[in-house]
């Protein structure tokens, strides 16, 4: 646990505050999607694309969403731990 | 339905098995650690412990429980797989490194770090072992039904197998080999599905036109079933159901597509016809009988919300609540259980517990879009069982080829013992280290708390056996969904406050588990849901209104949490300056 910073030294790092941002905006996409499925359920059912409908696009980009969102977490948190910008 | 007990199937799950607990004996061979076996050394590599994640954290009731309500109900199986992976953002952006950073073995530790009180710890390692044997239930229960059709061994013989199987791997090694059971696990699981759903696209779609008379199956007073008025045989059994009844009108007189895309695949899916199946039971003199009708759908209506979720089209206020509780719940629970936490222990520090996420993130994301081909692919396969949405995804494999069949009935074993594993670990933990050392305040060296672990696991596992064979008459998912509300409203707000929030005292702690997991457990035993599949009442004489309570008690022990900390903040013992 070497590279930890302890905790309430200094508030929450720039790393946890990232991931703070990064939380809210998927908090804002999957409870978005949940309001749409309990209130708007045609508008799901709709097919702007064409092919597949509104539902399975927006629960195969939530999921995609997940994991691009948790990518940039790890990179950002790297960067802005990295020894280089002088944090140990 | 009967099935046939299938030689493959019997030796490939006993060879893995033998192969898995032969490793356990291996990687348990020298004198262990206490921090090995809580924690495997804190030395396990990112990416097999990302993976170790995918095999911790699918459980049977993702694998066979999410597969079964794409197939028979359509798109809303697919929301429990949305909410399932949602969890994980909470438990990588909030909850990871803080619990990293603060904990040695457990998730009571970590809670308690800054305060070192014993009712922390008493009333964390009570909401651990709640939700781990919450969790534990429908692991057994399905491991039992699943060795009934496949290996055709009673129940019981089922359960009693994956517990001694799971109880050895457990005591030889501990979170060492816990750990390599998942990974295997893990891996196999989303490999397979890989190659199912591969296999799935390039048969396509084909218009099958299987019988549409409804069929009964009759349990008599003295036990006996029969099918249709007859005694059940394998030459006289329920058919198998779920078929296409017509293509888009596009490829006119064709009756199949051949190979399709992945996006290709559920779009002709919505501009089809098919046909799924539902019963419905009812009681007199000569038995149980339950009468199943088939019904066309468009496949537009089956790839919408609603399916499953019959609230979110009637519109009734309670069932839309009850639903987003659920939602909730699965989304602040993940980050909640005491079997994932533990796993941020094996690796060496906060960066390697970031990529060992973000490698559990990729493998279960890429899961759960297979479970969606899998559900349509069983939706449409004409080889379902209706009597057992469990079965649907081995079934599917079935209408491959019989190895097949084997193969995905032993993964969807080992997907058992790997969960199994995981939450006799966590239960073990909280037994030993936080009860019997930090509450109990018993000395232990360091090869004490090791045996003291191996015992509450053995422990842990003749329980884990016990509730499998009561409760099997229990649904799976149903349990999981339970186990997800009270992590969440016990676990979830004491772990973000004390991370957030400066001023929480350990009283306000203590009252939020305590609180959130009482008030979880008793909305759940009030609610209709249990009104009516456990204690056979009717769903009107439930007191609460509606059976998820999570949307109530997660924000409740968040409110009890701050009332506490505020009442209690004038008094400065216990807390270090």
């Amino acid at each position: 646990m070497a590279d930890n910073h302890e905790p309430g030294s200094r508030g929450p790092g720039r790393a946890a505050r990232i991931g703070f941002g990064l939380f809210w905006v998927y908090v804002i996409l999957y409870f978005g999607f949940i309001a749409l499925v309990l209130f708007r359920p045609d508008f799901l059912s709709s097919r702007p694309f064409g092919g597949v409908n509104l539902a399975i696009a927006s629960g195969l980009g939530l999921i995609a969403a997940a994991l691009l969102l948790s990518v940039v977490y790890m990179v950002a948190a790297r960067v802005v731990e990295s020894p280089g910008r002088g944090r140990r | 339905m009967l099935y046939e007990s299938s030689p493959v199937a019997i030796a490939i799950f006993a060879s893995f098995v033998l192969a898995v607990i032969g490793l356990s004996f291996w990687l348990g061979r020298k004198g262990q650690s206490a921090k090995g076996y809580y924690a495997a050394h804190g030395e396990i590599h990112w990416f097999i412990n990302g993976i170790a994640f995918a095999g911790d954290y699918l459980s049977a009731a993702s694998f066979l429980g999410i597969c079964g309500m794409i197939a028979f109900h359509g798109f809303d199986g697919f929301l429990y797989s949305i909410g399932f992976l949602a969890g994980w953002i909470v438990a990588l952006f909030v909850i990871a490194e803080p619990i990293k950073s603060l904990g040695k073995f457990t998730f009571a530790d970590a809670l308690d770090a800054k305060y070192n009180s014993r009712g922390i710890k008493l009333s964390v390692a009570i909401s651990t072992l709640v939700v781990s044997i919450f969790y534990l239930i429908p692991q057994m229960v399905g491991a039992g039904d699943l060795i009934m059709p496949l290996l055709g061994l009673p129940h019981a013989v089922g359960v009693i197998l994956v517990g001694v199987a799971v109880t050895l791997i457990v005591v030889t090694a501990g979170m060492v080999s816990t750990t390599w059971v998942q990974f295997i696990k893990g891996s196999l699981l989303v490999f397979f599905c890989g190659v199912l759903t591969s296999m799935i696209l390039s048969r396509g779609l084909t218009v099958n036109t299987g019988s549409l008379e409804p069929q009964t199956r009759t349990v008599t007073p003295d036990g006996r079933v029969l099918v249709d008025g007859e005694p059940q045989t394998r030459d006289h059994d329920l058919r198998p159901v779920g078929t296409l009844a017509a293509l888009p009108e596009r490829y006119g007189d064709a009756t199949t597509t051949g190979p399709l895309g992945p996006l290709e695949y559920l779009s002709i899916l919505e501009d089809s016809r098919i046909v799924t199946w539902s019963g419905k039971k009812s009681t007199d003199s000569s038995g149980t009988h339950t009468v199943y009708t088939p019904t066309e759908k468009a496949g537009a209506d089956l790839l919408k919300p609603g399916g499953y979720f019959k609230g979110l089209t009637t519109g009734k206020l309670a069932d839309k609540l009850d639903f987003a509780s659920l939602m909730l719940a699965l989304f602040c629970g993940t980050a909640s259980l005491p079997h994932i936490l533990i796993r941020y222990y094996t690796v060496k520090d906060a960066a390697a517990a970031r990529k060992s996420t973000v490698v559990g993130i990729a493998a279960i994301g890429a899961f759960y879009v297979l479970t969606l081909f899998l559900g349509l692919g069983a939706m449409t396969s004409g080889a379902l069982d209706p009597t057992s949405t469990n079965m649907a995804a081995p079934l599917l494999a079935k209408s491959f080829s019989e190895t097949l069949f084997a193969v995905i009935s032993a993964i969807a074993f080992t997907t058992v013992l790997g969960t199994v594993s995981g939450l006799i670990m966590a239960g073990s933990g909280a037994v030993a280290h936080d009860l019997v050392e930090n509450v109990l305040g018993i000395p232990m060296n360091d090869d004490e708390k090791v045996r003291c672990g191996k015992i509450a696991a053995v422990g842990l596992g003749i329980v884990a056996m016990a509730l499998g064979i009561l409760f099997r008459n229990f649904n799976v998912s149903f349990l999981v969904g339970w186990a997800f509300n009270i992590a969440a409203s016990a676990n979830l707000p004491a772990l973000v406050m004390l991370l957030f929030w400066p001023r929480t005292t350990k009283e306000g702690i203590i009252a939020a588990v305590t609180v959130g997991m009482l008030a979880s457990l008793g909305w759940i035993l009030l609610s209709a849901d249990t009104f009516e599949k456990v204690y056979g009442l009717s769903r009107d004489a439930s007191p609460v209104p509606f059976s998820q309570p999570g949307l109530v008690t997660i924000p409740l022990g968040f409110i009890v949490l701050i009332v506490v900390s505020l009442l209690t903040k004038a008094q400065p013992q216990g807390r270090p300056a």
